[in-house]
C-alpha cells in the first residue's frame, strides 16, 4: 500500500488555487458519460450528489434509510462554522486554520486544514442562496455564536437543528436534481461491498432491504459519504443505524483506515438511565456558552443542587482553564468530567454527571432570552429526564459522539483504492486528533459542495476507466460472497440475538478503549473481542429469511463488521503510545492530567492495510508536518 | 410497570395485517417507547419468532423516520413528541396500548408498523427547493433577512417530515407538511422567483400521489411534534390561487 499524499507544492495559502487550476478537466459534453455512485445522502454524500449531478454526471445515490432527508447529519444541534468574520471579532481564514489544527492536536494534514477554511465562507453564502434559514439579527444580518476552541464568534446556527436545516437545503438541492432526472436515488439500501476491477474501484454490492434483494451496480467512482464510527461503542450520540459496515467492507477491499483510535467523546450528554438504554442523547456544545459546569467540592454531597452555597461548588472547566473556561475544547472538558467523577464528585444516579447550569445566565439575561437561544434543548432535555432545567441544573455526561479517524484520502479526497473517494466524517484527513465543535457539518458540506466535484473529474481525466458492467466476473464473485454471508447468518440458528453482541462489544470498547485506555486495557480488548466474535460467529440467532425486510440480518452484518473493526481500532490504540486530542492513554498525561504528545515517535497518520482474515493488519505512516502552525503544547489556560 | 400491547403485524403490503397481543411484565417509566419495543423484540428473538419491524433512527426526534400510531393518535399522547422521545412515566402499571402504523392511501405498509413514505420525496422533488447551483452564490449578508421573516421561515422548516399530520387527518391529506416547505421558501427573498410555481407544482403532485384535501379539522397541528401551525396551509392556498389566477410559467 503506497501513500501518496498529492499535497500540491508551494505555501499553504495558494495550494489549493494552484491545484484547482492544474487539475484536469472533464469536457461538459463528456460528463454525462461517467457515472457516479454515492454511498450515503447526509451532508457529505447529498451534496455531492446533488453537485456532481448539477455538472452533468450520472449519478446513483444510496441510503439505507426510508429517504435522503433523514441522514444522522440531521441530527448535529448547534452551528457550522465559517471564517466570515461578520463579528469583526478578528476572525479570519487564517484563525480557523490554526484553530483547527491546534483544536485537532496536531495530528490532521495542514493542507487540508486550510483548504477547508478557505471554502467555509462559501459554504455559508451557498445555504443562504438555497433558503437555508440562519438565525438573524433585526438587522437583518446573520447571527453568530461561539462554540468550543475558539475566541472569536463564528458559528452561524438555525436554532438548536442547524443540522437538520443544513441537511434539508442539502436535500432540496438533492431532491431538484432527482426531479430532473439527473440522479437516481435508491432509499432503504444497504451498501454490503465494495467491487474493485483492475485496481479501480468499480462498483458496490447492495442490499435493497425492503425485499431482500442482493444487487450490484457498476460506475466510473465510487464515493462513500458513510459516517463515522462510534456505535461501536454501542451507546452514543449517533443513530441507531450509523454503522462501519461501508468504510469496513471498502477497507477489506484495499482502502487503508487511518488512525480509528481517534473518537471523540462529547462531553455534553444526558447520563444513562439505565440497562434498557438504547442511544445517548447529545445536549449541543452550544449550551457551554450560558451555562456553567460544576460539582459538589465535597464527595457525596447528596443535597439539592440549588441547596449547595456558590463557596462549596467547583467550577472545575473555569477554575483549570481560565481563558477558554466552559468553552474548553471536547476532549479536554470530556475528561474533566470523567476526572471529576472518578474522584467521586459526579452527581446522579451512579454518580455519573455533572451539572451544566443556567441559574446565572437566566439571572442575567432572563428566562425568555435562554428560552430564544435553547428553548428545543431545553424541552428536549425534560422530556428524556422529567426535570427542568430552568429550575434544576442539567446533568450531563461525556459519550461517543464522533470519528476523527476514518479511510485513509489523499488530498484529492481519494482512498488508497483509485476511484474510491471517501468524504465527510468516513474519511480521517481534517479534524486530527480532536474535532472542535461546528466544525463537522462544515467538513461535510466543503467535501461534498466545494472539493470532491472538482478533484472527481481530475481523477475521471487522468484514469479514464472503460467500460465495465455487473456482469463482469468480479461482480458476479463479490455477490455471490455477499449472499454467502446472508445465507450463514440466517443459518447459524444460535441462542443470542445480535443486539446483545453489540452492547457487550459496545462495554468492553467503551471500558477499555473509551475515555481513557492504558496498554493493559487495550491488550484485554485485543482478547476479548476475537472471544465475543467467535462467539457471535457460533451463537447468533437471525429469526426470519434474507429475501424479506428483516432488521436482524440488517444489524447482524453491522454487528459482525463492528467485531472486526473493533479490534483494529484497539490495535491502533495500542500502537499510539502517547495521548493526544481524544486519544487519551494514561500512561502519557502531564501531573495537571493534561495529554502528553510524543512528536519525535507519532507525528504521523497511521493508515491500516487490510491483510487478509486471521492476519494482523499491516501499519503504515503518512509523516505529518506542520511548517505553518508550530507544533506546541495545547494550551486553554 | 406491566403493560399488554396490541401490535399491528402484517407480513407485506398485499396481505391483511392484524393486532397481535403480548405482555411484558417489567417495563422502566425511564425507558423510551422505542427502548420498550427493543425490549419486546428482543424477547421475541429469544422465543424464535420474528420481531416487530418499525422505522426508527436517530432517537433524538429529529430525523422523521419514527411513525406509529399509539392508541390511536400518531406519536402518541404527548404534545409536541416524537414517537422515539415519549417515555413510558406517560403510561401507568397496568396499561394495554395499541400500536400501528401511520395509515393512508399513499403510505402503503410494507411490513408490520414500516410505510413507505416515498409520496413525500417525490412531492419534494417536484418544487421542494430553490433553483440555484453550487458555487456562485453571493455573500451571505449580501441581502439582509429580518429577523420575523427569518424566525417565521425557521417555524415551518421545522418540519421534520415524518408524516404524523397525514396520519391524522381524516381526509389523509398532506397539506400541512406541503405548506411547511411552501411556506418556509416563501418568508424568504431567496423563494420568491419560484414562488408560484413551487406552490403549484407541489400541490399538483400531492394530488397525484393520492392525498385528501384539507377541510380545517386541524388535526394535523395537534399531532405535529414540531407544531407547525395550520396558518401554513393558508399561504400556501393563496399562493396556488394565486398562482393559477395570474397563470404565467
Amino acid at each position: 500500500m503506497k501513500l501518496e499524499s498529492a499535497i500540491p507544492e508551494g505555501p499553504v495559502e495558494g495550494k489549493w488555487d494552484k491545484h484547482r487550476f492544474e487539475m484536469k478537466l472533464v469536457n461538459p459534453a463528456n460528463k454525462r458519460k461517467f457515472r457516479v455512485l454515492v454511498v450515503g445522502s447526509g451532508l457529505a454524500g447529498g451534496s455531492a450528489a446533488a453537485t456532481l449531478a448539477e455538472l452533468g454526471y450520472e449519478v446513483l445515490c444510496f441510503c439505507f434509510q426510508d429517504s435522503a432527508r433523514r441522514a444522522h447529519s440531521i441530527a448535529a444541534q448547534g452551528g457550522i462554522n465559517a471564517a466570515k468574520n461578520y463579528q469583526n471579532d478578528g476572525d479570519s481564514v487564517y484563525r480557523l486554520f490554526y484553530d483547527t489544527v491546534k483544536g485537532g492536536d496536531f495530528r490532521s494534514r495542514e493542507a487540508n486544514v486550510y483548504r477547508l477554511a478557505q471554502v467555509s465562507a462559501n459554504i455559508i453564502d451557498q445555504c443562504v442562496a438555497q433558503g437555508v434559514p440562519f438565525a438573524r439579527e433585526y438587522g437583518g444580518q446573520l447571527a453568530n455564536r461561539s462554540f468550543g476552541g475558539a475566541q472569536v464568534s463564528r458559528t452561524f446556527y438555525a436554532r438548536g437543528q442547524t443540522g437538520q436545516q443544513l441537511l434539508l437545503g442539502c436535500y432540496a438541492g438533492l431532491s431538484r436534481q432527482v426531479g430532473l432526472g439527473n440522479v437516481k436515488m435508491f432509499p432503504r439500501t444497504e451498501l454490503l461491498d465494495v467491487v474493485v476491477v483492475d485496481g479501480l474501484a468499480r462498483g458496490i454490492v447492495t442490499r435493497d432491504l425492503v425485499s431482500g434483494k442482493v444487487e450490484s451496480f457498476a460506475g466510473d467512482a465510487v464515493v462513500l459519504a458513510t459516517g463515522g464510527y462510534s456505535n461501536v461503542f454501542y451507546l452514543s450520540t449517533n443513530a441507531k443505524g450509523c454503522n462501519v459496515t461501508a468504510a469496513w467492507r471498502a477497507h477489506k477491499r484495499g482502502a487503508g483506515f487511518a488512525n480509528p483510535c481517534y473518537t471523540q467523546i462529547h462531553p455534553t450528554c444526558i447520563p444513562q438511565s439505565g440497562d434498557h438504554q438504547s442511544k445517548l442523547t447529545l445536549m449541543s456544545e452550544s449550551l457551554r456558552n450560558d451555562g456553567r459546569v460544576w460539582v459538589p467540592k465535597e464527595p457525596g454531597d447528596t443535597r439539592k443542587p440549588r441547596d449547595i452555597p456558590e463557596d462549596q461548588r467547583d467550577y472545575y472547566l473555569e477554575r483549570k482553564y481560565p481563558s477558554f473556561g466552559n468553552l474548553a475544547p471536547r476532549d479536554i472538558a470530556s475528561r474533566s468530567a470523567k476526572e471529576a467523577c472518578d474522584a467521586g464528585l459526579g452527581v446522579g444516579p451512579g454518580g455519573r454527571g455533572v451539572f451544566l447550569d443556567f441559574r446565572d445566565a437566566i439571572q442575567r439575561l432572563g428566562k425568555n432570552a435562554i428560552e430564544q437561544r435553547y428553548g428545543n434543548l431545553f424541552e428536549m432535555y425534560q422530556r428524556i429526564t422529567d426535570d427542568d432545567p430552568y429550575e434544576v441544573p442539567m446533568r450531563i455526561y461525556p459519550a461517543p459522539h464522533y470519528s476523527m479517524g476514518g479511510l485513509w484520502v489523499d488530498y484529492n479526497l481519494m482512498s488508497t483504492v483509485p476511484g474510491l473517494h471517501v468524504i465527510g466524517e468516513a474519511n480521517f484527513s481534517d479534524h486530527g486528533a480532536n474535532r472542535l465543535g461546528a466544525s463537522a457539518l462544515m467538513q461535510g458540506l466543503a467535501d461534498g459542495y466545494f472539493i470532491l466535484p472538482y478533484t472527481i473529474g481530475h481523477y475521471f481525466a487522468t484514469h479514464k476507466p472503460g467500460p465495465v458492467d455487473t456482469d463482469h466476473a468480479e461482480f458476479k464473485r463479490v455477490e455471490k460472497e455477499v449472499e454467502e454471508r446472508m445465507q450463514r447468518f440466517v443459518s447459524i440458528g444460535g441462542k443470542r440475538t445480535p443486539d446483545s453482541f453489540h452492547r457487550e462489544l459496545g462495554r468492553l470498547m467503551w471500558n477499555n478503549v473509551g475515555m481513557a485506555r492504558t496498554k493493559e486495557s487495550l491488550e484485554e480488548a485485543l482478547r476479548e473481542i476475537p472471544r465475543i466474535r467467535d462467539e457471535f460467529w457460533s451463537d447468533v440467532r437471525v429469526v426470519g429469511g434474507r429475501s424479506e425486510m428483516n432488521n436482524a440480518l440488517e444489524q447482524a452484518g453491522r454487528v459482525a463488521d463492528f467485531l472486526e473493526f473493533a479490534e483494529t481500532m484497539a490495535l491502533d490504540a495500542l500502537t499510539r503510545d502517547e495521548s493526544c486530542g481524544g486519544h487519551f492513554r494514561e500512561e502519557h498525561q502531564s501531573e495537571e492530567g493534561e495529554a502528553v504528545r510524543n512528536d519525535a515517535d507519532f507525528c504521523h497518520a497511521a493508515v491500516w492495510e487490510y491483510t487478509g482474515e486471521g492476519n494482523a493488519p499491516m501499519e503504515h505512516r503518512e509523516p505529518l508536518d506542520f511548517p505553518n502552525v508550530p507544533l506546541a503544547t495545547r494550551s486553554y489556560k | 410497570m406491566k403493560l399488554t400491547l396490541r401490535i399491528w403485524r402484517q407480513k407485506g403490503p398485499d396481505v391483511a395485517g392484524d393486532l397481535e397481543t403480548h405482555e411484558l411484565p417489567d417495563v422502566s417509566p425511564d425507558m423510551s417507547f422505542l427502548e420498550m419495543l427493543d425490549v419486546l423484540n428482543e424477547q421475541l428473538q429469544n422465543e424464535g419468532k420474528e420481531p416487530v419491524a418499525f422505522d426508527h433512527d436517530c432517537r433524538e426526534g429529529i430525523c422523521g423516520m419514527c411513525s406509529l400510531v399509539i392508541d390511536g393518535v400518531p406519536h402518541g399522547p404527548m404534545k409536541a413528541t416524537t414517537t422515539c422521545q415519549l417515555h413510558m412515566r406517560t403510561f401507568h402499571d397496568g396499561d394495554t396500548i395499541t400500536i400501528e402504523p401511520f395509515r393512508a392511501k399513499a403510505f402503503p405498509v410494507i411490513k408490520d408498523l414500516c410505510i413507505d413514505r416515498g409520496a413525500f420525496d417525490r412531492i419534494s422533488a417536484s418544487g421542494g427547493f430553490v433553483s440555484v447551483n453550487t458555487g456562485g452564490a453571493p455573500d451571505a449578508n449580501a441581502v439582509p433577512i429580518g429577523k420575523e421573516d427569518a424566525d417565521a421561515a425557521m417555524d415551518a422548516a421545522a418540519c421534520i417530515g415524518c408524516g404524523a399530520c397525514v396520519a391524522a387527518c381524516p381526509n389523509a391529506s398532506a397539506m400541512l407538511y406541503v405548506s411547511a416547505k411552501v411556506g418556509h421558501l416563501a418568508h424568504l427573498p431567496q423563494g420568491q422567483p419560484e414562488r408560484g410555481r413551487r406552490a403549484r407544482s407541489m400541490v399538483e403532485t400531492m394530488d397525484a400521489e393520492g392525498f385528501g384535501n384539507c377541510r380545517n379539522y386541524y388535526e394535523c397541528e395537534a399531532v405535529c411534534p414540531k407544531e407547525i401551525s395550520h396558518h401554513f396551509i393558508g399561504g400556501m392556498n393563496r399562493d396556488f390561487l394565486k398562482a393559477n389566477l395570474c397563470g404565467g410559467e
